[in-house]
């Protein structure tokens, strides 16, 4: 057993663990912190993606003694005191850029990190920002759109523009394509570029 | 999954580390960042009685400017040396490769010289140490010694290391007036090189005085392609020129077969890639 | 049936943000891993090495001797304990359906089967434990190659079944009186195209790993699974086991994704069920990503031997498909009944008259397949996608031309299919057209000549999927005569709070899908609540008692119709008690946003909250009302949904590396009425992602001695955010004839509709070059080698001094 110490989402906590243990078992199973999550062996996913002194580590390839000393935020201590969300929280929320929601505390995580560097990144350097993390419901589009809401919002600016794709399918609404039930009505009335 | 249960011990100094390594003996592993061991150590392919955490070794971390050279703290981590500006002043190749390395959680803790003394051969790192021609200073039992990249590397996943070894720092000389590219291709973005290419041209008076070429993932250890480094010295510095030199990157690789790529793929590859970071780094 | 209107207070149609999101977002979820019980203890699973194997010997005890080491055992130990794993749709009355234990007795089939147990205070024990365990194999022949299998003289993953053949099913038109005969067209085609096409096999890979608690200690057993169906895991273990239904109660929390992959009763699940019956005392299984792969079971796998007659001016008059599917070495809950998804899909939107579909299931030493997002129909509508553009670059047409001259027209609905299905409703041409438009079709044409001729080193390639699927799974009369062995309605109650507040009571089990949001939508609407005032429960037996869980497109298909008929239930029990409150005939009452007005009198009403407390009180309730407004409907649908869409991919293909990027990629669904566009547009951005993964990047692959050469995230490449492009979406709307809301399914439709897209693009981009085909997933080396065997090909044909036909 190993004495390691570190605060976890502002709380500090002592403990003798076994150096095998790994980060997010530690904080899963010793500091009850089950929002951190373990989707794979080989540390691809990122769904157990947390900040550790200041930057995103993956906590499954991170034993827990090697986080002796160090300051730990997980997606469980990113929202206020007073429950209001962070940014990143909100802007996921608003742009539906979850669907399962288990690689959503890694994404957030992953997300909060690459801002904490590029405060106002491209499409492609989400994209590219983000690659340490696989989501397997949403085909990213709606992530990529979420983290530049979110990265607008704490510049306090309005969205830059966004890729043309996305802009189309987030400007696009229902055409009508004429049916029995709705005679007359244009066949067309979808997106306007 | 979880890793087998090992002693575990975090050295302050490079001889404290050494005389860990030594202690633990034939099964102590070193710990660096963590980022390619732990994986293994999860999947029990490792299972080492004792592990050295280099964690609190401080004086391996960092680069410094010696003069012709730059000097890489074996713990230096991804990330720093991509925030480092001696780095993109006078070894640019490495950064340019670096920031190819897995993603930035990896490179948050993963180190430069756990990445060389890993030694996969489809890792980055290697390639780029191989053109650059570096030195791994490394530390053991019986004092330090200079070990030229081209001695480095000895077989998959196997360095010079013994298992008292520690690769210390890394030596790189700088290219002053060298154009540089590495040029990678994956499947994937997460995926490890099937083929990468670091390539290093000077130029002079239109031609190219000096070429330096080595490529990843084409052998059990980096390649250095000296047949397209002779065949470029003093021609031409241009695309056909370029390109036809390019033609022999694969000339003596034994690349393997694997369900990722074939050997023949794999030297169809080098040629092309070789190719296109020729004309990246010294193209007409 | 028609249409009928809707009362709109304006929740259905509106991009509600979720609620799912508040707990999901903030790390407050209930994963079955997060669950941990007094006395819990932790099993681990010894695996076989080997892909077929006799077990001579197992050696459980220098486990039992090791530190917090409980208890150890064999499949032989709970032989009696640990039911069998049932498979409830053979196809025919010949199937083989072979003894399928969920811990192996005597012989392992594949690699990754569940050979020993161990049960330990916590898992890292549990897990050292494993390695102490000695086990004995006799190796017997690996049977890998469906062809191989079943040849004669073929070795055999089941000996005492004598065969590898598990088994064959025809569907012909001319037999079942639906169309043509398929052999005469062939014979009278003026253009015969006969092309094979092979399904990669795929995992699943939803994020969450399965796991699984089982409490004995109550006077229930509590089953906490990661799973897509905790009504028919109730259901099965109660069947499989012996244990009575009544004394098995199954929650599925929070699930992390399925696609298909969770839509399965798993051997993991009845050990676990066994160990806490054995032992008394809880027990938790939690799977490693490795395992998941490993056991989990898989998808696809298939060869596919199409034939499509024409006449030399585009217009199709036959297809015949004969396929050969790959079981694995076991039957899973609906293995054999996946390819049966798809007979009835192979002909597409097209005029097919003449249709037979020859269908074999083939065992191998591998993992089982079972249903992956589309289960049947993506590999269907791959299949006739594919062949379109092979049969329009035969006849040297346009591949939209060849579409438009076969697919049923708008006014031609319902449409009845060679293949026996009546489609409800579809607009191919509104979707084709609204997509061409957003894609820049004649433009993208356009540049790809120019590339051609320039011989550009990256060409362009474009490619064309229209599609429709089946889907809101199932009329159970169809399912019975296809021998599946339960029914495909689906159940929903509401339960009016005396407060006026609501909760919707649910038997699907979503795992992402946002049912909590979307049903809640749809109640507000019809009971003239607010969202907000609307609780939906679901995925615990104890509360939603009925229900058949979630996959298929059928949660809002089916179980959207149930909730809709519970709502308007509650409506007519409370209209008496509305008109006893205001004191006139209930006749005289209007129900509008969610009141009882007097018609002609609108300052007179009663609102549902009115009438839940006045029922809850019960003072004063008209003669002969019961005291309760909850009502509950089960809903068992007439017809499949029929959802279509146009999906158009442009790939620019480095002819040099064989790389493929996509460089543009339009979708326009036609999913019917929608009750959240937002959720809608998620579900084909994952949809086509998925799609996408299959076409270009991920493929099961096992060695010469059947180990899974794919077992990890390194090797099984699912696509990061760097690797996907960003998907341009639409829709048009032509209402489902037979939904009360005109809601068609979408969870699959984007995995179905893309993959063929995306091929074909690649395809189209090498055309020129002599390309026809390649096999999926198009890696660059594949692509590579493909204009490779073309030009080798071209160069053989002209040194023999011939043309290339």
């Amino acid at each position: 057993m190993t004495r390691v110490s570190m605060t976890v989402d502002g709380v500090s906590y002592d403990d003798d663990v076994e150096p095998r243990t790994l980060l997010v078992h530690h904080l899963r199973e010793r500091l009850g912190k089950v929002g951190t999550v373990v989707g794979c062996d080989t540390s691809n996913c990122g769904a157990c993606t947390v900040m550790l002194a200041g930057k995103s580590v993956k906590s499954c390839s991170v034993l827990a003694v090697q986080a002796d000393g160090a300051d730990v935020t997980t997606v469980e201590g990113l929202a206020g005191r007073d429950g209001e969300l962070h940014p990143v929280q909100q802007a996921f929320h608003e742009s539906h850029a979850l669907q399962c929601g288990y690689c959503t505390p890694g994404m957030i995580m992953a997300a909060v990190d690459l801002l904490s560097e590029n405060p106002d990144p491209s499409d492609g350097e989400v994209r590219e920002g983000l690659e340490g993390n696989l989501c397997r419901c949403t085909g990213y589009q709606n992530i990529v759109r979420a983290v530049r809401d979110a990265a607008a919002s704490m510049r306090g600016t309005v969205p830059t523009a966004q890729e043309p794709a996305a802009e189309a399918s987030a400007a696009s609404t229902a055409s009508t394509a004429s049916t029995a039930s709705s005679p007359g009505e244009p066949a067309s009335q979808g997106v306007t570029t | 999954m979880i890793p087998a249960a090992f002693d575990y011990t975090r050295p302050s100094g490079v001889d404290e580390a050494v005389g860990a390594l030594r202690d633990g003996g034939e099964d102590a592993k070193v710990l660096a960042g963590g980022q390619s061991l732990i994986p293994m150590l999860r999947m029990r392919l490792a299972s080492p009685t004792t592990v050295v955490d280099l964690g609190d070794v401080t004086e391996m971390r960092g680069v410094r400017d010696d003069g012709d050279a730059l000097v890489i703290g074996a713990m230096t981590t991804h990330d720093e040396i991509l925030h480092d500006p001696l780095v993109h002043e006078h070894a640019p190749l490495i950064a340019q490769a670096t920031e190819t390395v897995a993603d930035r959680q990896v490179r948050h803790l993963g180190t430069f010289g756990g990445s060389l003394a890993h030694a996969d051969p489809a890792g980055d790192l290697p390639s780029v140490a191989s053109a650059l021609d570096a030195t791994f200073e490394v530390a053991g039992p019986s004092g330090r010694r200079s070990v030229p990249a081209s001695e480095f590397f000895v077989d998959y996943l196997t360095t010079v290391l013994e298992p008292d070894d520690l690769l210390v720092s890394v030596r790189v000389p700088k290219l002053t007036g060298w154009g540089t590219h590495y040029e990678k291709f994956n499947r994937v973005a997460q995926a490890w090189a099937l083929v990468g290419v670091a390539a290093a041209v000077r130029r002079s008076n239109g031609s190219v005085a000096e070429a330096r070429v080595a490529l990843t993932n084409m052998g059990p250890t980096p390649v250095r392609a000296y047949g397209v480094e002779d065949a470029l010295t003093g021609t031409a510095a241009t695309e056909d020129s370029l390109a036809a030199a390019a033609q022999r990157a694969a000339d003596g690789a034994e690349p393997s077969s694997d369900p990722s790529a074939s050997a023949e793929y794999r030297m169809h590859l080098a040629t092309v890639l070789t190719r296109r970071a020729l004309q990246a780094a010294g193209g007409a | 049936m028609t249409v009928t209107e809707e009362p709109h207070t304006g929740e259905v149609g509106r991009d509600r943000h979720r609620k799912e999101d508040a707990r999901l977002i903030t790390g407050r979820t209930m994963w079955t891993e997060n669950l941990s019980l007094p006395g819990m203890m932790h099993l681990a699973i010894l695996r076989s090495p080997m892909a077929h194997a006799r077990i001579t010997n197992v050696d459980v005890s220098p486990a039992l001797r090791m530190s917090g080491v409980a208890e150890a055992f064999t499949g032989r130990d709970v032989a009696d304990l640990q039911g069998a794993m049932p498979c409830v749709w053979p196809p025919s009355d010949d199937t083989v359906l072979p003894a399928y234990p969920p811990l192996a007795v005597d012989e392992v089939r594949h690699t990754g089967e569940p050979v020993a147990v161990v049960a330990a205070r916590d898992r890292a024990s549990a897990l050292d434990a494993l390695e102490a365990i000695e086990v004995d194999y006799e190796p017997l022949p690996v049977v890998l190659d469906m062809e191989a299998a079943l040849a004669d003289g073929a070795d055999l993953v089941h000996a005492d079944q004598g065969t590898n053949r598990c088994f064959t099913w025809t569907l012909d038109s001319a037999a079942a009186g639906t169309g043509d005969d398929a052999r005469r067209a062939e014979a009278d085609a003026e253009v015969l195209v006969k092309r094979r096409y092979i399904q990669q096999r795929l995992i699943p890979a939803f994020m969450e790993p399965r796991s699984v608690v089982v409490d004995p200690t109550g006077e229930q057993i509590t089953v906490w699974s990661a799973t897509q169906v905790p009504h028919i895991l109730r259901l099965l273990l109660a069947m499989s086991t012996g244990m009575p239904e009544h004394k098995i109660r199954v929650i599925a929390p929070d699930v992390g994704g399925g696609f298909g992959g969770k839509l399965q009763v798993t051997p993991e699940e009845f050990i676990a069920f066994a160990a806490a019956r054995k032992f008394g005392r809880p027990v938790k299984f939690v799977e490693s990503r490795s395992e998941t792969m490993l056991s989990g079971h898989h998808g696809r796998d298939q060869i596919q031997d199409i034939t499509v007659s024409a006449r030399n001016d585009g217009t199709v008059t036959g297809l015949s498909v004969d396929l050969k599917v790959n079981m694995g070495a076991y039957l899973g809950i609906i293995t054999p009944g996946i390819p049966l998804l798809g007979a009835f899909m192979f002909n597409g939107i097209y005029r097919f008259p003449a249709y037979r579909f020859d269908c074999t299931g083939v065992f191998t030493n591998t993992t089982k397949t079972d249903a992956y997002r589309g289960a049947g129909r993506p590999e269907a509508t791959f299949a006739i996608e594919r062949m379109m553009d092979d049969l329009a670059a035969e006849l040297d047409m346009d591949p939209l031309e060849v579409r438009r001259k076969n697919w049923i027209e708008h006014d031609q609905f319902p449409y009845a299919t060679a293949a026996g299905l009546t489609y409800d409703s579809g607009d191919y041409a509104a979707a084709t057209d609204r997509a061409m438009d957003l894609f820049g079709y004649h433009d993208l044409r356009r540049e790809q000549r120019e590339r051609r001729e320039a011989g550009d080193r990256v060409q362009l390639g474009i490619g064309v999927s229209t599609y429709t699927e089946m889907c809101g799974l199932a009329p159970s009369r169809i399912l019975g005569q296809l021998r599946y062995a339960a029914g495909g309605w689906e159940n929903a109650s509401v339960r009016m709070l005396p407060t006026g507040k609501v909760e919707v009571v649910t038997g699907t089990s979503p795992h992402g899908q946002g049912h909590e949001t979307a049903w809640s939508q749809i109640a507000a609407d019809q009971l003239g609540v607010p969202f907000d005032d609307v609780e939906v429960l679901h995925g615990d037996t104890r509360t939603s008692h009925k229900g058949l869980d979630t996959y298929g497109s059928r949660s809002l298909a089916v179980g959207g119709i149930a909730l809709v008929n519970a709502c308007r239930k509650v409506v007519d029990k409370a209209r008496p008690v509305a008109a006893h409150l205001l004191e006139c005939d209930p006749s005289d009452l209007e129900f509008v946003d969610g009141a009882y007005r007097v018609k002609g009198s609108p300052g007179s009403a009663k609102t549902l909250a009115d009438c839940a407390l006045a029922v809850f009180s019960s003072h004063d309730l008209p003669e002969g009302v019961e005291s309760s407004l909850d009502a509950d409907a089960t809903y068992d649908p007439e017809n499949f949904s029929y959802p279509h869409g146009t999906h158009l991919c442009a790939t620019e293909v480095d002819t040099e590396t064989g790389r493929v990027s996509i460089r543009s990629y339009v979708a326009v669904d036609d999913v019917g009425r929608v009750i959240n566009p937002m959720i809608v547009e998620g579900q084909v951005h994952g949809g086509v992602a998925q799609g996408i993964a299959q076409a270009l990047f991920e493929e099961a692959v096992y060695d010469d001695d059947g180990n899974l050469l794919t077992g990890t995230f390194v090797d099984y490449t699912i696509p990061s955010s760097a690797d996907l492009p960003a998907i341009v979406t639409d829709r048009t709307e032509t209402p489902a004839l037979e939904h009360p809301l005109g809601a068609k399914g979408v969870g699959e439709a984007g995995t179905i509709a893309s993959t063929p897209a995306v091929v074909n693009a690649v395809v189209d981009a090498l055309r020129h070059l002599g390309v026809s085909d390649v096999r999926m997933p198009c890696t660059p080396e594949r692509v590579w080698r493909a204009i490779q065997d073309a030009r080798d090909g071209a160069a053989h044909v002209a040194h023999e001094g011939g043309e290339r036909p």
